[in-house]
């Protein structure tokens, strides 16, 4: 409040933008205007499931269910066998973490401390793969696999892990390894460390934030994953939770505070995991993005 | 240091490469069984007619002719790339605006953070089933805040109109990933800058537009393509809020792609859609790049104006 008795003139003098108070003011609106609105999908769909059937269809809508009809998630989590669903997705999640990390660290480890011919032409390779849109291998990739006789069974979605598929992480991988002082290198092979003890002892204990960036996005694109899971796990018992709850919005359909609960079913690992990671979730970011 | 330059080897050491080619080699594997090879066998396959059941048979160009006799790869064309048009672009602007918000020291900074981010990680089936009800016409939540205002809202997923607009609605909601790469690309920006500049006699406006707008635009251009592709692989909203209806209002074109290879079996010319897509997401990268010279700023740069 006391900007108002300031002068025009001692408020353009003062260097940090954010101490004049009115502009943090208007922030503080604005943002707050912002977080309502971005939170306000949220809260509908929590308070629509834990609506009865009957309370679900009002207007203006109740935001506080009355009564609160806990048994909505019991009754929609039985309706379908979401605990398998819940199981495969961990599954997929664990055969991915395991095979793409393996395969694109030790990539990532070969492109950024490793001296050989032809490095750089492959590592162009790499960089060209990125580009590339997912529909364009789709229908090959589908016909190999279901010449293969592996359409219907987890191993379309796993088997491609353990070749470094996913060329951003080899990229992640490669810029963080190259910010690692060569000094312990060179230390480590004077003394006769083997390149895999030098990736296994020197590596691995230093760049543990880029292992967990990396196995945080993996849980979190399989989680998400929805095209590829639906191509190839044909069969119900094999499904995501991204497939089940599909299926559960095609045929539960009608009864909304139902189909909440299970998007909210869906949804909430997912939150809690962002809750006590959000710091890596964040360094991933400035890893790659910050240099455009 | 010392070390490193004492004993940097003069010739590529025999055991080195081929330990790191034993590193390599599953990606190298990889590349060619489900990346390389398989853009490859892609360009082929669009040459024939193929269900997977019988064997191939040669199509020639067949496959591209039927596409321009084709309206639903028109529409689908159409659909995606007014998406594109106006949602990638939106996204840059609202993007921006709420990291610069973000970006200023005041309390609560990390809840606002994290609130605004949220929504970009969720799984996108659950966004499309929870904002198939949050517009539902008569019980959604926006024509409810519509109504606050005396609008009657439409039916946005069931008129033609307004199907598309409301899935790029949708999209807005998860600016928290492009947020939270601009807010690294403002925090990168040296503050004496905006130094400089105050003492030069530039308002906040001019700041924005002198120094926060150049030094930023690397990273616009990054998101501009980034969003252009996520925009073309766009499948699971539609798929599961409108199926492409009403009238195909929201038939993407990994929709039409995907109903193509695998409804119809039609791998061939579902192939010969997905070099389509390709070739048209390289021409437009191509041309973003191309015309990027005249608006992005890099460091170091000396242009004369």
């Amino acid at each position: 409040m006391t900007t108002i008795t300031q002068q025009p003139t001692i408020r353009r003098l003062q260097f940090d933008p954010a101490s004049v108070d009115w502009v943090k003011i208007l922030a503080h609106i604005i943002l707050i205007a912002g977080s309502i609105m971005f939170l306000m999908p949220f809260i509908y769909v929590l308070s629509t499931s834990l609506k009865t059937a009957g309370d679900v269809y009002t207007f203006p809508p109740e935001f506080i269910p009355d009564p609160v009809s806990w048994e909505n998630y019991p009754d929609a989590l039985t309706a379908m066998p979401f605990d398998v669903f819940f199981l495969n997705t961990i599954l997929l999640a664990v055969g991915r973490i395991i095979g793409l990390i393996l395969s694109c660290s030790l990539a990532g480890f070969a492109f950024a401390k490793l001296r050989w011919r032809g490095r750089n032409t492959l590592f162009f390779i790499v960089l060209l793969t990125l580009m590339i849109p997912t529909e364009v291998t789709l229908i090959p990739r589908y016909i190999l696999f279901s010449k293969l006789g592996w359409v219907g069974s987890f191993a379309p979605l796993l088997v491609p892990g353990f070749f470094a598929e996913n060329a951003f992480f080899v990229f992640l991988f490669r810029q963080f390894f190259m910010t690692m002082g060569q000094d312990l290198i060179d230390a480590a092979r004077i003394d006769g460390c083997s390149f895999v003890g030098l990736f296994w002892r020197i590596i691995v204990p230093n760049a543990k934030p880029v292992f967990a960036v990396v196995a945080i996005y993996i849980i979190q694109n399989n989680w998400n994953s929805f095209l590829l899971p639906m191509i190839y796990l044909t069969d119900r018992a094999k499904y995501t939770l991204a497939l089940g709850l599909r299926l559960f919005n095609e045929q539960y359909y009608s009864q909304t505070h139902l189909l909440m609960a299970a998007s909210v079913f869906v949804v909430v690992p997912i939150v809690i995991l962002f809750f006590f990671m959000q710091r890596y979730f964040i360094q991933g970011v400035v890893f790659t993005g910050s240099k455009g | 240091m010392l070390i490193h330059k004492l004993f940097k080897p003069k010739r590529l050491s025999f055991w080195e490469s081929l330990n790191a080619w034993i590193f390599v080699l599953p990606w190298i594997l990889g590349f060619f069984l489900f990346t390389g090879g398989p853009i490859l066998a892609s360009l082929i396959i669009s040459f024939t007619h193929w269900d997977i059941v019988n064997p191939p048979q040669w199509a020639g160009l067949a496959n591209y002719e039927l596409m321009l006799s084709d309206p639903l790869f028109f529409q689908s064309l159409k659909v995606t790339t007014m998406y594109a048009l106006v949602a990638v672009p939106l996204q840059i602007v609202v993007g921006l605006f709420v990291a610069i918000l973000l970006n200023t020291k005041i309390r609560l900074i990390g809840l606002y953070r994290t609130l605004f981010y949220l929504p970009a990680v969720l799984p996108i089936v659950s966004v499309a089933v929870m904002w198939r009800w949050i517009l539902s016409r008569d019980w959604g939540l926006i024509n409810w805040f519509l109504s606050l205002f005396g609008v009657y809202g439409p039916g946005w997923l069931s008129e033609p109109e307004w199907a598309l607009p409301a899935l790029i609605l949708m999209s807005l909601w998860g600016v928290g990933a492009g947020m939270l790469i601009y807010l690294a690309g403002l925090q990168g920006i040296p503050s004496d800058l905006y130094e400089a500049a105050k003492v030069d006699g530039a308002g906040r406006w001019a700041q924005f537009l002198y120094v926060t707008l150049p030094m930023i635009s690397p990273v616009i251009l990054f998101q501009l393509v980034v969003g252009l592709i996520a925009a073309f692989q766009v499948f699971a909203q539609p798929f599961i809020m409108t199926q492409g209806g009403p009238q195909n209002a929201t038939l993407f074109y990994l929709l039409h792609l995907f109903r193509n290879a695998f409804e119809f079996f039609r791998m061939g010319y579902a192939s010969a859609l997905s070099w389509v897509l390709f070739m048209y997401i390289a021409i437009l990268t191509l041309l973003i790049f191309r015309f990027s010279a005249a608006w992005v700023f890099y460091e170091g740069e000396i242009r004369n104006e």
